[in-house]
């Protein structure tokens, strides 16, 4: 148990280092270096003219620059540097406004972790007992019809029903559902009543970005139940006028839900990414649209950074999804 | 007997047919047996057909824009024409809502012009063989033709049924070739994993999971980002395929993995071991045959995966752009909600994606099925 808890752990932490040298090579792969880019974002300031103008233009300013930064040394030196300050929590400035990145990305960061934290429970909560019901009812209208919303929710991305959702909502009900806080809260600390706006605010994008984990969930669900349903013991305790309902909770619904537990490991990657373009479309404010600001306008630090943290928060789920599986089901194997 | 019976076949599958029926041949028995699949197979033979004929099916040139037709609003085709079946299309005039800036379109119900079927059109290759000028339907008018806008028209006047149609033909063939640079890389490494077993299973089994627990939209982003701007619609094509398969090949390699490692300890790979068979022999003429069917239906479901990748890159404007025409391309048009509260029909983009995603998604479970009933 505790060796396969210390390999977890040693092998999140060096995917870890492999997506800070992914996030790295993103800085690294467009052409032209940070120096170029912060000249033109400084020239642009104060439009080229007069004496900042020409001090910048000058090429042995840009040179310092690179001197400073570490940019004509060896790629390997530049990414130990960039690690070395990534541990001190120095992510670099950004290009929009010059403003810290800690600052830019802090409050998204938590709206990044809120959303996929509120997705999965809202997913697990639909998928439950949507799931056991679809098993009993096995071969019923109602079953027919949930496999069939199931298997909409797997085709349908999720970036067109968030879409579609906005438009309803604008064409029919007359609402706007984007954003994650009303607008007396945005900036407002944090108090029980921001809770509550947050909730109100939070189940059209949890509805977008769980449906198609939802679905998968459902599906896997009704399947395990529908094996455990037809053991021999289900049977056995059926014929002993156990009620039916308590007969499938006690201990089928048990078996079945050992996938729920392990779906942390592969829904939070997956939540991860999609928000990305789930907050886009609904404008969410958590780390997508910043990452896609940033990728457009070649804020390379900045992306490297949301790149980087994703990978973390996503590697953190994993194994805390891993303790959890072991934790409850002492069945698995434990060999990796 | 008893326990060929206790497999799902179709009903008309006598017992000493079943005896002798080789795999493939059972495995299509079985497939039969799922209508979905039956009928999505179709669905996809259509998608297929309309990528390969997009020209001859659109009425208008997809990048030909026209002033005259923004975002026009879908017009339908009137049937019936004094008694006989004539199909035709009323005329479309614009006025210029000076408070709102909007085009408001009116049909003048006055004039008819024809729907002609087999008419002339924009000249075109058709299949690569030879230049013609005949569509499905053009609109016929005094100053030439135009497209029916059955589905109504973009933010350049363009027909957006047109421009689905020549669509499909890079959403759907990237598909195709993400998943083979897939199979390719996964049969390698997931052959290699799975035969040999040891530290080389160890080293390529801890990179599938570092590489399945990245999360890939943002890592697609920044890959697609930092692609050259001045690259050539193909090159960027390929290099996104590319991209997308470097995450899809560790599924296959995880399905092929298991079943080498499954297969491994059967006995009839140790009789050919013992009868001196080479290791690339036993490979390939051994297990290869009996993992290709568990490998055409896992590469079946990622065809969907790539199709909704490339759908979400290009929506976001990276990856393809215009003027290359893809599925994530058009939608990219439909990306917020003020344009999609005036022009809903841009949505509409949505329907092929969401039936091909479908269909594959039922192909790929019938073959799954079909290639393991036990599984």
């Amino acid at each position: 148990m505790i060796a396969f808890l210390i390999r977890r752990t040693l092998l999140a932490g060096f995917t870890t280092f492999v997506i800070s040298i992914i996030a790295f090579m993103v800085i690294q792969l467009p052409p032209g270096d940070f120096a170029t880019t912060y000249v033109q974002l400084l020239l642009g300031f104060g439009q080229g003219s007069g004496a900042t103008g020409a001090i910048l233009g000058d090429p042995a300013i840009e040179q310092q620059m690179r001197e400073a930064y570490g940019l004509d040394q060896p790629v390997v030196v530049q990414y130990l540097k960039w690690l070395w300050r990534i541990l001190q929590l120095d992510f670099g400035i950004g290009l929009e406004a010059g403003k810290k990145i800690t600052e830019v990305i802090g409050q998204r960061l938590l709206n990044t972790v809120i959303l996929a934290v509120g997705t999965i429970l809202f997913t697990w909560v639909l998928a439950v007992p949507i799931g056991i019901y679809s098993a009993v009812k096995h071969n019923t209208p109602a079953d027919y019809g949930v496999t069939f919303v199931g298997f909409l929710g797997l085709a349908v991305p999720d970036f067109l029903l968030g879409l579609a959702l906005l438009w309803i909502g604008f064409a029919y009900f007359d609402i706007s559902i984007g954003g994650l806080y009303s607008t007396a809260y945005i900036n407002a600390p944090w108090s029980f009543d921001k809770f509550i706006d947050l909730l109100k605010h939070l189940w059209v994008p949890a509805i977008v970005l769980g449906t198609a984990g939802t679905a998968g969930l459902i599906r896997i669900l009704r399947n395990n139940l529908l094996d455990e349903l037809a053991k021999p013991y289900v049977v056995a305790a059926r014929a002993r006028g156990i009620p039916e309902w308590r007969l499938v909770l006690k201990y089928p619904v048990r078996m079945a839900l050992n996938p729920f537990i392990s779906t942390i490991g592969y829904l939070l990657p997956f939540l991860l990414s999609g928000s990305v373009i789930v907050s886009v479309v609904l404008s969410l404010p958590t780390l997508g649209p910043t990452l896609l600001r940033a990728l457009l306008g070649e804020d390379l630090f900045l992306a490297a950074t949301i790149v980087l943290l994703l990978g973390l928060l996503t590697v953190i789920g994993t194994l805390l999804s891993d303790i959890l599986l072991v934790i409850f089901d002492p069945r698995i194997k434990l060999d990796g | 007997m008893a326990q060929e019976q206790a497999l799902p076949m179709a009903a008309d599958v006598k017992d000493e047919q079943l005896d002798v029926a080789g795999p493939w041949l059972l495995m299509w028995w079985r497939f039969r047996k799922h209508r979905l699949a039956m009928a999505s197979v179709v669905v996809i033979a259509l998608f297929y057909l309309v990528a390969i004929l997009a020209d001859f099916l659109s009425s208008s040139e997809p990048v030909t824009t026209n002033e005259r037709f923004n975002y026009v609003p879908p017009q339908t085709i009137h049937w019936f024409a004094d008694g006989w079946i004539r199909p035709y299309v009323h005329d479309i005039t614009s006025t210029l809502d000076l408070t709102t800036f909007k085009k408001n379109y009116e049909v003048d119900t006055e004039t008819r012009f024809p729907v002609r079927f087999f008419g002339r059109g924009y000249e075109y290759r058709f299949l690569g063989l030879f230049n013609t000028d005949r569509h499905l339907f053009i609109v016929e008018t005094p100053d030439g033709h135009r497209a029916p806008f059955i589905l109504g028209g973009d933010a350049f006047g363009r027909d957006l049924m047109s421009r689905i149609l020549h669509g499909t033909r890079i959403s759907l063939t990237i598909g195709l070739a993400g998943v083979s640079i897939s199979i390719v890389l996964g049969v390698a490494l997931g052959g290699l994993s799975g035969f040999y077993g040891g530290i080389i299973d160890t080293v390529v089994q801890r990179l599938i999971e570092i590489l399945r627990s990245i999360p890939t939209i943002p890592l697609w982003l920044a890959l697609a980002a930092s692609l050259p701007r001045e690259w050539s619609i193909t090159r960027i094509y390929l290099a996104v395929t590319v991209i997308l398969s470097l995450y899809a090949w560790t599924e296959l390699a995880r399905v092929v993995r298991g079943r080498f490692l499954a297969m491994r300890e059967d006995d009839f790979i140790m009789a050919a071991k013992l009868a001196g068979a080479s290791d690339s022999r036993i490979i390939f003429r051994h297990m290869v045959p009996n993992f290709a069917s568990h490998l055409i239906a896992a590469a079946t479901l990622a065809v969907p995966f790539m199709i909704i990748s490339e759908t979400a890159l290009s929506f976001l404007g990276l990856g393809l752009v215009p003027p290359a025409i893809s599925w994530g391309v058009l939608l990219k048009s439909a990306q917020n909600v003020q344009t999609v509260a005036l022009y809903p029909w841009l949505m509409l983009i949505a329907v092929p994606v969401i039936v091909a995603v479908l269909a594959f998604n039922f192909v790929g479970d019938g073959l799954r099925d079909a290639a393991d009933p036990y599984g």
